[in-house]
């Protein structure tokens, strides 16, 4: 270490390394977040020159005066418990069930994967016309009223139809790390506990589920942070309908600042959704380090 | 042991490979109905298509001018994550190997920032832009996408780097190896695993993101596929015969690129799972 020291010191080579990508990324992410941080205390609309400042008062209209943007953040707490839950649990399945097959599982793998690789943008367009019109056909065909009513016009269902599509995108995503996982557990252990007379169930959760704990954590978090920040999906598929019903935050704050063109008030709701971000996550690592200690 | 399938293997087969069914129906949709007439999509979209009609790709083609828009994509795609990597790599690789409090700063600062959404910076990041002359010009938007792929880049290659042993550039550099060539010719090729994750995982950002170059590309010219999709769609609100042919072709390249590499791919996420 101590020579490791002697040698590589903070040189020129050390800047030359360092700081162009610094710099790029302090001149397009770090100052205009600070700017925008400032933005949320004026009345600022993108067009006149100077923005009037207002203190305090964006944050106090958000948190006061505002049900829409109170209603986008129940709505994306719901759709992120929904989908965190769902996802995992399908992922979780897939990649027990694959892992068992003896053959099969490379074409299986890429299939569940497939959803994943396409744009949320494109995706969402491609289940609003399955939603629309072909799910409704086979509803018809099959007699199934559930699958034939129009899933986009009513709030509820627009809703399910909105976790159907993330979990679709997702799961296979999910899948692969908890394959990754449940394949580095070492092939002995089954061994051992198959002479102890173990039974699956047991097998799964006595040594499965403990031993990729770690995958878990990760995959939680995954999920957690995507759906959180959800946009592009919800603006394809249903625009925040019907009547708002599917309108996330990120969505809301996109609208407020570009469809009403409220910079300032649009500004003070992005802190308010970093804030919110930052709590998850740091609530994420707390939980990821406790749980480590116990392991 | 003989490799005979067990009755509890051929279920599970059998219900996984239904669900796969089940997975690729969106496609089926798409693909079937994109070859019908309206009319036809509208009465039986779960039937084949009685005839093909191929001449909705050919409007379609010309309509999102999709060889443009293909071109567009790559190009962007290929220069953010490139640059990406030529800036990420080398500044992780100082980061790691000298221990000092501003590599610290650095690499806190960049931790931090994975956590900030895009919804808190695209306001003044439009202005910055338009300032810097960044607007409705590819390069510009490379170049943000640099800025906004370096926290997760330097990230995954720091955490990578970490578990490479020092003795090899230890005794490179006891033969007076200098720096710039300690890292090309040394230190890259042992970063390959974390490369190729790198490389998938911000070609697969970058190349499906909407919301940041719809807010800083407008020429007709210059879109990305997901923009041109976007523009098409308002134009042609749920007139499926001209707007499935395009989301076929618009997610073809992508498919293609997946098929051909899941391996990879499937590796490199894993491994970026692991590291993240």
């Amino acid at each position: 270490m101590k020579q490791q020291n002697r040698i590589n010191r903070m040189n020129g080579s050390y800047w030359v390394a360092t700081l162009p990508g610094f710099l790029v990324f302090l001149c397009v992410v770090l100052i205009p977040f600070f700017i925008g941080f400032g933005y949320s205390f004026t009345a600022w609309n993108g067009i006149g020159k100077h923005a009037a400042f207002i203190g305090l008062e964006n944050y106090k209209d958000v948190l006061t005066d505002d049900p829409k943007a109170i209603a986008s953040i129940f709505f994306t707490a719901r759709f992120t418990i929904s989908v965190v839950i769902i996802s995992n649990l399908l992922g979780f399945f897939l990649a027990l069930g694959i892992t068992a097959l003896k053959r099969g599982q490379g074409p299986l793998r890429v299939v569940f994967f497939l959803p994943n690789v396409i744009g949320g943008l494109i995706l969402g367009f491609i289940w609003r016309f399955l939603l629309i019109n072909g799910l409704p056909a086979v509803g018809e065909f099959l007699h199934i009223e559930l699958i034939s009513s129009p899933w986009l016009g009513d709030a509820s269902t627009a809703f399910w139809g909105t976790v159907i599509v993330y979990v679709w995108k997702t799961a296979g995503y999910l899948m692969v790390i908890y394959i990754a996982a449940l394949l580095s557990i070492d092939q002995n252990l089954f061994d051992a506990a198959h002479i102890d007379g173990a039974r699956a169930l047991s097998i799964l959760f006595r040594i499965k589920i403990p031993l990729i704990m770690p995958a878990i954590t990760v995959c939680l978090f995954l999920m957690l942070s995507w759906a959180f920040k959800l946009f592009d999906v919800i603006f394809s598929l249903t625009g925040g309908g019907p009547f708002g019903a599917t309108e996330s935050f990120a969505l809301n704050i996109y609208n407020e600042a570009f469809l009403y063109n409220n910079y300032g008030y649009a500004s003070a709701k992005a802190v308010v959704f970093t804030l919110l971000v930052a709590l998850l996550t740091l609530l994420q690592v707390k939980a990821t380090k406790s749980r480590e200690v116990q392991a | 042991m003989k490799n005979k399938m067990g009755i509890s293997q051929i279920a599970l087969l059998v219900l996984l490979t239904l669900l796969a069914f089940v997975f690729l129906l969106p496609f089926y949709f798409i693909t079937i109905n994109s070859v019908k007439t309206f009319s036809e999509i509208m009465k039986s979209p779960a039937a084949l298509p009685s005839s093909l009609q191929l001449k909705n790709y050919e409007i379609a083609i010309r309509q999102v001018s999709f060889f443009r828009m293909l071109f567009n994509s790559l190009v962007i795609t290929i220069g953010s994550v490139g640059g990406m990597v030529l800036l990420g790599s080398p500044a992780a690789w100082k980061l790691v190997r000298v221990p000092s409090k501003i590599s610290a700063v650095f690499f806190t600062i960049y931790v931090a920032a994975m956590v900030i959404p895009f919804q808190s910076v695209m306001v003044p990041l439009v202005k910055v832009a338009s300032e810097g002359n960044l607007l409705d010009n590819r390069l510009g938007l490379i170049l943000i996408y640099w800025g906004f792929g370096q926290p997760f880049t330097v990230f995954l290659y720091h955490g990578f780097i970490k578990g490479v042993p020092y003795e090899l550039e230890e005794s490179a550099r006891l033969d007076g190896c200098n720096d710039f060539t300690m890292f090309h010719a040394i230190v890259f090729p042992l970063l390959k695993t974390i490369t190729v994750t790198v490389i998938i995982l911000q070609t697969l950002w970058v190349w499906n993101d909407f919301l940041l170059p719809s807010l800083i590309l407008y020429a007709k010219d210059l879109q990305t596929i997901p923009l041109s999709i976007n523009r098409f769609f308002g134009q042609y609100k749920n007139q499926w015969d001209k707007a499935l042919p395009i989301l076929v072709l618009g997610i073809l390249p992508i498919v293609l690129f997946f098929l051909s590499l899941q391996r990879f791919m499937i590796k490199g996420i894993a491994e970026g799972a692991v590291k993240g």
